[in-house]
């Protein structure tokens, strides 16, 4: 019992904070909104902490199969916590800016976090569909959490109709592979699976319907619709947020089902993939393009990211091959982490009242007036395209080096070429800061400041020691729980 | 299946809901005699020998009375809603044990309609669709009066609920079976309340707003909802909710003497097994009087009261209770030693004084 | 056995045709009272399948507490005239009928079925039985049920913080 809790103590422990931070909450009087954040911030440390110190190599199934601590999920644990300390980072001032510092802010995200990580230890589709309603419901919940604004209300009500649509994707799927397999533990699917006396027409549909449930959870196209507009009416930080944290978790949950339960599938899934990562490279990017608000830019962009990431799934089947793609796709989920997280800290910085401030034009003349902050945002927007010498190059790189093993040649020429548009919408941020003569108007915002530069500074220093990195990404592969 | 058991059954059946109708027609005459004592008057007494006849004289009053149909009403609603409102009210006894089984013409007959080893859910699941005829008949008379009758007392029955379901937990722990017979069985020695005083005493207030009982007969506030729900209804449709409404009562009663006192358990029940019942009888008679005594005494609460009450105290309360009584479970267990579950009424009621403390101020002075 | 068949087949019809008066009734308010009544068949298709705990939870739940919420939301914007209010001539009686039907089934299953429902059984498990669920919840689920708790509460003060009044203080 001690040991099934020592595996899973950063969900408890974050989700535990998340509960006492409620109720200390109302013992903190209202002005004093900073301290209710520092403790936020100082349970995420924790849960790092505790993290590092329990993580362990071995496989440990814990509840009774229920959900499996391994290098996966103390990888993914990290990224989730990491994102958490951004979010707040970003969201401070931010909220205080808007007006709309409540300080329910920093316990539904915790909330989220204890969602996130439970999502990358799941080892049962019940616990994958429990997770991904705790880690959606708060970000509902923040979604809208200007409420003064229409376009918040908006972005929460759109979130939350898809999302609980998606929802319901999954949960049909996960009935239909429990009717097939006898089992929602995914080590007994995948022997159900391997002894063929699984309906495999059953599992099929519900392989796909919780592909759409998690397509819409990571924004792939065509579950998409959604993402500009939620990412747009949402808070900025709440935005930067959820881009990081709901797509890794997203991809925590596809790949651990997927890769592990229905390798024997491939022949099926393996085009379906290919079919939806391209889709998503393509569409994300070429409408992209067209975007003038930034928030919608960086949604797009995020649409595409998810695309690229989506590649690594196709490697499914390819036992000698899938641990690669695995690892290649958390190393490119920590890069969009620190690229992202970056570039909306940027984003928050020039952000006014009203959602001024929010055009591209408005980032004219920023490379005079503020050369640190235009030099960051260069820096994230190469990343964001993948030029070396950024964490971002690399993190594709590993990307398209398991796809071109994996034998997929056309997807990698898409993923490139795409790359390649990509860089026409990054660069023209780029050079509006530098070429066009303008008037910025930049809040000032130490922490904002600090988090803009610290992602910066690891967006190029990760990709000169990215080895060591992926090397632990590596030894974070998949096991199958027993 | 033999028919020996289906009309064992059919007989069961009927004899509940005859009883049942009697009741509620007694019961209105108890009602009456005894505000008419609470307020110093004699009450009905003209019809028969001490007024025993008065219930006739009414429901002959009451099928004679010309029903109406508001015009902008909708119709088949209306009508629905008060059959809807008494079904819940009949059904809901079934799970409830009269008495311990007896010998009958060489068959054991158990004086209980059905033991569903779901009991205890069951009557949630009835209490929790109740609400419909209520709601159903204030929205269908197309009255303002009548909806806001209605859509209050939903607010109030689905409030209560909470604390209501809360305090089944109370028994349901104790004996650890969700059937109504065996948790009379298990209080052979000793009452549930003994254990139990908190979760008792949350039961019973909450099962009188789930009742619409005074002090929380809302839905039917005469000065400011013109009697609510039914401000439409008259004549058979009329009596029906009135008869719901006292059925109800009953059942209450008979679901928290179950639950708490014993049931039909007393002294030389199991040599006599008919004394059962009339245990039975008398205990639920004495919280009926219990009743009709807080209407004759306490007045009505203030809406947004009621409310803050049934959801900050009642529902903490409730909350706390369920929660120390698994405590006291868990204790007797570890220790293989069942005095420890004398640590519940201990902790509840410690925890009972200390919300009381805490919500001294909230409740009788102004809201907020 | 023949006659289970016949009434899974009976129950199954009222299922799908209260779900279709669900879908075509032009008054919102008839529509959750077809909802409700979908609800109810659907709770005694589980006491078919010898699971008397999820039947009643299912009418507790979702009959009782959900829907009276979706009643309540109705009446009080007033929502239930959208659209023209056509009454369909068809409606009163099937209703009637449906009712009908449901009843009589429900009350022959209570009485006739009580103990030797069909052999579905194994399919299930013991699963009717609340004290296996029980067991298994806080044993083979105990994380997912923790889960849950954490999300139930999650939601609640999501909806306390989307609904409460600007200022509170």
């Amino acid at each position: 019992m001690w040991a099934d809790r020592l595996a899973v103590l950063p969900v408890i422990v974050i989700g535990a904070w998340a509960v006492l931070l409620t109720v200390a909450d109302l013992y903190i009087p209202e002005h004093r909104r900073r301290i209710t954040a520092i403790l936020a911030a100082l349970g995420l440390i924790v849960g790092l902490v505790v993290n590092l110190f329990i993580q362990r190599h071995n496989p440990q199934t814990a509840y009774f199969g229920l959900a499996i601590a391994d290098g996966f999920s103390s990888f993914l644990n990290v990224l989730f916590l990491l994102s958490g300390l951004l979010g707040i980072a970003v969201a401070h001032g931010y909220l205080q800016r808007q007006n709309i510092a409540r300080s329910e802010y920093y316990s539904l995200l915790l909330f989220s976090i204890s969602g996130m990580m439970l999502m990358g230890m799941a080892a049962d589709l019940i616990i994958v569909f429990i997770a991904l309603e705790l880690l959606s419901i708060p970000l509902y919940v923040m979604a809208g959490f200007h409420r003064d604004r229409l376009d918040s209300e908006e972005a929460a009500l759109k979130y939350f109709l898809l999302g609980a649509f998606a929802g319901g994707f999954v949960v049909y799927g996960i009935a239909l592979i429990y009717g097939a397999t006898g089992s929602t533990r995914i080590a007994a699917i995948l022997s159900a699976v391997q002894s063929g006396s699984a309906s495999p027409i059953l599992l099929t549909v519900g392989a796909a319907l919780i592909l759409v449930g998690l397509g819409f959870k990571v924004a792939a196209v065509p579950f998409h619709m959604w993402t500009p507009d939620v990412y747009q009416g949402a808070p900025s930080s709440v935005t930067a947020f959820m881009a990081v944290g709901a797509k890794a978790a997203g991809f925590a949950a596809l790949l651990r089902v997927f890769l592990l339960a229905f390798p024997t599938l491939s022949d099926k899934l393996v085009p379906l993939l290919w079919a939806l990562a391209a889709l998503t490279m393509i569409v994300g990017n070429i409408v992209a393009i067209v975007q003038s608000n930034i928030k919608r830019l960086l949604a797009y962009s995020s649409i595409a990211h998810a695309g690229y990431i989506l590649m690594a799934t196709v490697t499914l089947g390819q036992s000698r091959l899938m641990a690669d793609a695995a690892a290649a796709a958390l190393f490119y989920l920590l890069a969009y982490l620190l690229t992202n997280f970056g570039a909306w800290a940027v984003v928050i910085a020039l952000e006014r009242e009203e959602g001024k401030g929010l055009s591209i034009q408005d980032y004219a003349g920023l490379g005079k007036k503020y050369p640190a902050l235009a030099a960051a945002m260069s820096v994230f927007m190469l990343s964001l395209i993948g030029v070396p010498p950024t964490v971002g190059f690399l993190g594709k790189f590993y990307l398209f080096r398991a796809v071109l093993e994996g034998g997929f040649v056309g997807l990698a020429v898409i993923g490139v070429l795409t790359s390649l548009v990509s860089a026409y919408y990054y660069l023209r941020v780029v050079v509006v800061m530098y070429m066009q003569e303008g008037e910025p108007v930049v809040n000032r915002d130490a922490l904002l400041h600090w988090t803009a530069a610290l992602s910066a500074i690891a967006v190029l220093a990760l990709s000169l020691f990215a080895t060591p990195l992926f090397q632990w990404a590596t030894q974070a592969t998949l096991y199958a729980a027993q | 299946m033999d028919w020996a058991s289906l009309a064992e059954w059919t007989l069961k059946s009927f004899a509940l809901i005859f009883a049942l109708l009697g009741g509620f027609a007694y019961l209105t005459l108890f009602e009456r005699k005894l505000i008419a004592r609470f307020q110093v008057r004699i009450g009905p007494n003209r019809a028969g020998p001490f007024g025993l006849l008065q219930p006739v004289a009414d429901g002959i009053k009451l099928i004679f009375k010309e029903e109406l149909i508001p015009a902008q009403a909708d119709k088949i609603i209306f009508i629905l809603a008060p059959i809807i409102t008494v079904v819940p009210a009949l059904v809901i006894m079934a799970v409830v044990p009269f008495g311990p089984p007896i010998q009958l013409f060489g068959r054991t007959i158990s004086l209980q309609i059905i033991d569903l080893n779901v009991g205890v859910l069951y009557i949630m699941a009835i209490a929790s669709v109740s609400v419909y005829g209520i709601v159903l008949a204030g929205w269908s008379s197309n009255n303002k009066y009548a909806t806001l009758g209605g859509i209050r007392s939903s607010a109030q029955m689905i409030s209560y609920e909470l604390a209501l379901g809360l305090a089944f937990t109370g028994p349901v722990l104790l004996t650890s079976s969700l059937s109504l017979a065996e948790i009379v069985e298990a209080q052979r020695h000793i009452w549930f309340v003994l254990y139990q005083p908190v979760g008792a005493f949350i039961f019973w207030i909450s099962t009188l707003a789930e009742v619409n009982r005074a002090p929380f007969d809302m839905p039917e506030a005469e000065q400011e909802l013109t009697a609510g729900y039914h401000t439409e209804y008259s004549g058979m449709k009329f009596a029906l909710f009135f008869m719901a409404e006292y059925i109800k009562m009953i059942a209450v009663s008979a679901i928290a003497v179950t639950l708490f006192f014993g049931g039909y358990r007393g002294p030389f029940v199991d040599q006599v097994p008919l004394l059962g019942p009339i245990y039975f009888l008398l205990k639920v008679v004495g919280f009926l009087f219990l009743m009709v005594w807080v209407r004759a005494t306490l007045p009505r609460i203030r809406y947004d009261r009621l409310m803050a009450f049934g959801w900050k105290v009642l529902f903490s309360l409730a909350l706390g209770n369920a929660m120390l009584t698994a405590l006291g479970v868990l204790l007797a267990d570890m220790f293989q030693n069942s005095l420890w579950l004398w640590s519940i009424p201990v902790t509840t009621i410690a925890f009972f004084l200390l919300v009381a403390y805490l919500m001294r101020g909230s409740i009788a002075g102004g809201n907020r | 056995m023949s006659v289970d068949y016949v009434l899974f087949g009976g129950l199954a019809l009222v299922t799908i045709l209260s779900a279709l008066g669900m879908l075509f009734s032009r008054n919102a308010v008839y529509s959750a009272l077809y909802l409700i009544f979908n609800f109810s068949t659907i709770a005694v298709l589980y006491l078919m399948l010898s699971a008397p705990f999820i039947a009643l939870a299912q009418i507790t739940v979702y009959a009782g507490a959900i829907m009276v919420l979706f009643l309540f939301v109705i009446m009080l914007l007033g929502a239930e005239q959208r659209g023209q209010a056509v009454r369909t001539w068809w409606m009163q009686p099937l209703a009637l009928g449906l009712a009908g039907i449901l009843i009589f089934e429900a009350i022959y299953l209570i009485f006739t079925h009580r103990t030797s429902f069909p052999p579905l059984r194994q399919a299930v498990g013991d699963l009717g039985n609340p004290l296996q669920i029980g067991e298994q919840l806080f044993s083979n689920y105990l994380l997912a049920f923790e889960a849950v708790a954490l999300l139930l509460l999650v939601a609640v003060i999501g909806a306390i913080f989307l609904s409460r009044g600007r200022k509170l203080r």
